[in-house]
């Protein structure tokens, strides 16, 4: 069986930068936001490489990436990603910002999915990251299931089994450190992935360069989709400002520093 | 304004901790407000969870019941919280951030012209509205807001209140019909490792964080991964506390390199791992700055033991550093916990 794959994901800034919120006039937003480095949202970079590693191990499959964005800032992103895997881009340009509504988003991406030619909900497997590293919500997703009729839906997703009955066994994360295992009859269905199971790939260059032709037109007719924060009103964003006093312990030996820690462990 | 607490039982029949937590959040929102509010529970027999609430102070009781709701299953959970918010005509509704509940609630809110936010850490009233706070960029920054569509689905995060507690009574609940499609997902158990093994406690006092140091050369020059294990395990034995750990350290599986058999993404804390709740924690031979250490974000006291001084998740994050060798000081502490 061949599989249709389509993973939602966009950018969030470069994890290693320091974030500073100001108020613009759509709203709260990053300080010099169009300078930020930017990285392929991390569990949306691990759905899109589960999404490679099925569609190569099923003939006829394809995946297909769903991005909304900064097309200045998709392009430059998809330099890296676009050498990782084989995908086709559907670009949508508009704000990554994570202060931006889930709804909105959520509706823009579900009226892009629903314009890709031949989409067959028979073989529709939607990927995207459990959660952002912007809004954080994990909630987009959810909703674009619902705009496309998909009530089969799995979050915080490690690992999918296609079995030969065409059934899909899907391990989610739980409380307590498990996972739940769950058997859905066929797709269409909905999976927010962890982290996975697969080492972010190595680039290479032959598949960045067949991705790249698909990807300039994607980008250059990539509709604008103006997405805001919605009917939602901020009184306040700020920084943790919480700074503690470290005592720092240097010439202590390992006995007194371990006496230490377990009178501290056991309440003392 | 009317208020839908909506719950879950768990295989038990009872109502899990977070349960009672976003309870007691729900009961003094309700009171802040001046509005009664309805308590909603799905389970396969959610009358005994009922009971043990019914002094809460909800003006009504509804339930959803039967074995197709024992199982935590979009398709099923997302039409019985529909039909529950439907039957309360409720503008707000909370709930436990459970995994089972933030899998269905951003879709709930779509059925219902709605909007959900997830990750509640606090909820208030300003100008005699509903407003709540939650964390943005993986806990990097905090915002306090409000919304006017509704019905308005808040997840609230454990820790938002102390667990309700109340004498149980008799609720009288209401039983609300849901009709149901044939189910095409089917859950069919738990995957975890053996309760001796399980390294991740979400109850435990102590996490405990360990970082890539573990698997470097150490002054000898010497790599001492088995070492390393015994020393982790034997602490994670006799202080029964949670295991933590860096990304970096984390990802040293997927590269191939030397790495601590036991640990998984799902041990993994900070920007792209989970931000846990402790009343404590240890971290050892961690590095990184300040991104990586939003894994810290909500631990009560925190120490650090590492060879650097100037360590990101020391300075002005932890209360104490300790300077040392964690190999050395760990094998004494196991000695001095040891029976």
């Amino acid at each position: 069986m061949s599989y249709q794959i389509i993973v939602c994901g966009s950018l969030v800034p470069d994890p290693l930068q320091t974030l500073e919120p100001v108020t613009g006039p759509q709203g709260p937003a990053l300080k010099n936001e169009m300078m930020l480095p930017s990285w392929l949202d991390p569990w949306a970079g691990h759905a899109l490489y589960e999404a490679a590693r099925l569609a190569g191990q099923h003939a006829g499959s394809k995946v297909w990436l769903v991005s909304l964005g900064p097309k200045a800032k998709l392009q430059q992103v998809m330099m890296t990603v676009a050498q990782k895997v084989p995908f086709e881009l559907v670009a949508l340009d508009g704000s990554a910002g994570g202060f931006t509504d889930a709804s909105e988003t959520a509706a823009a991406l579900a009226e892009a999915i629903l314009a890709i030619p031949g989409l067959d909900l028979t073989k529709l497997l939607l990927f995207g990251g459990w959660e952002s590293a912007s809004r954080g919500a994990g909630a987009t997703l959810q909703i674009v299931g619902e705009r496309l009729g998909i009530t089969d839906q799995f979050q915080g997703v490690d690992s999918l089994t296609l079995e030969a009955d065409g059934s899909l066994r899907i391990l989610e994360r739980v409380e307590g450190g498990k996972h739940q295992v769950s058997v859905c009859s066929a797709p269409p269905a909905v999976l927010g992935w962890a982290t996975g199971s697969l080492p972010e790939p190595r680039n290479n260059p032959q598949v960045g360069m067949a991705n790249m032709r698909g990807i300039m037109p994607a980008l250059q007719k990539a509709k604008p989709s103006p997405v805001s924060t919605g009917d939602i009103t901020f009184t306040s964003v700020t920084l943790p400002t919480q700074t503690r006093t470290t005592q720092v312990i240097k010439d202590a030996s390992p006995e007194q520093i371990a006496a230490d820690i377990v009178a501290w462990i056991k309440g003392g | 304004m009317s208020i839908l607490f909506l719950a879950h039982t768990e295989p038990d029949g009872t109502l899990a901790k977070s349960a009672l937590e976003s309870l007691a959040a729900t009961v003094q929102l309700a009171q802040s407000l001046g509005t009664p509010f309805t308590v909603g529970l799905i389970g396969e027999t959610p009358g005994p969870a009922a009971d043990a609430i019914a002094t809460c102070g909800a003006q009504k009781f509804l339930t959803v019941s039967g074995p197709e709701f024992s199982q935590a299953r979009y398709a099923t959970d997302a039409a019985a919280a529909e039909a529950l918010c439907r039957a309360a005509a409720a503008t707000l509704v909370t709930a436990p951030a459970t995994s089972r509940w933030n899998r269905v609630l951003p879709g709930l809110a779509h059925r219902l012209g709605g909007r959900a936010d997830t990750h509640v850490t606090g909820v208030g009233v300003s100008n005699g509205q509903p407003c709540v706070s939650r964390w943005f960029y993986r806990q990097r920054m905090e915002a306090v807001f409000t919304r006017s569509t509704r019905p308005w689905i808040l997840a609230l995060e454990g820790g938002i209140a102390a667990p309700w507690q109340g004498a149980a009574g008799t609720a009288h609940p209401d039983a609300v019909a849901v009709t149901l499609a044939a189910p095409r997902t089917q859950v069919t158990g738990f995957e975890a490792p053996a309760a001796d093994q399980q390294t991740i406690r979400p109850d435990a006092e102590l996490l405990f964080v360990t970082g890539a140091g573990w698997t470097k050369k150490q002054a000898d020059g010497e790599v001492k991964v088995a070492e390393a294990e015994t020393l982790i395990r034997e602490f994670l034995r006799l202080s029964r506390s949670s295991l933590g750990s860096t990304k970096s350290l984390v990802d040293l599986g997927g590269e191939g390199q030397s790495v601590l058999p036991f640990l998984s993404h799902l041990n993994q804390i900070g920007q792209t791992g989970s931000t846990p709740r402790h009343a404590k924690g240890l971290s050892t031979c961690c590095h990184g700055e300040e991104p990586h250490t939003v894994g810290w974000r909500f631990i009560g006291e925190r120490r650090a033991i590492s060879l650097d001084a100037n360590c990101g998740w020391a300075r002005g994050k932890a209360d104490i550093l300790y300077v040392a060798d964690a190999f050395a000081v760990m094998a004494k502490v196991n000695a001095l916990l040891a029976p």
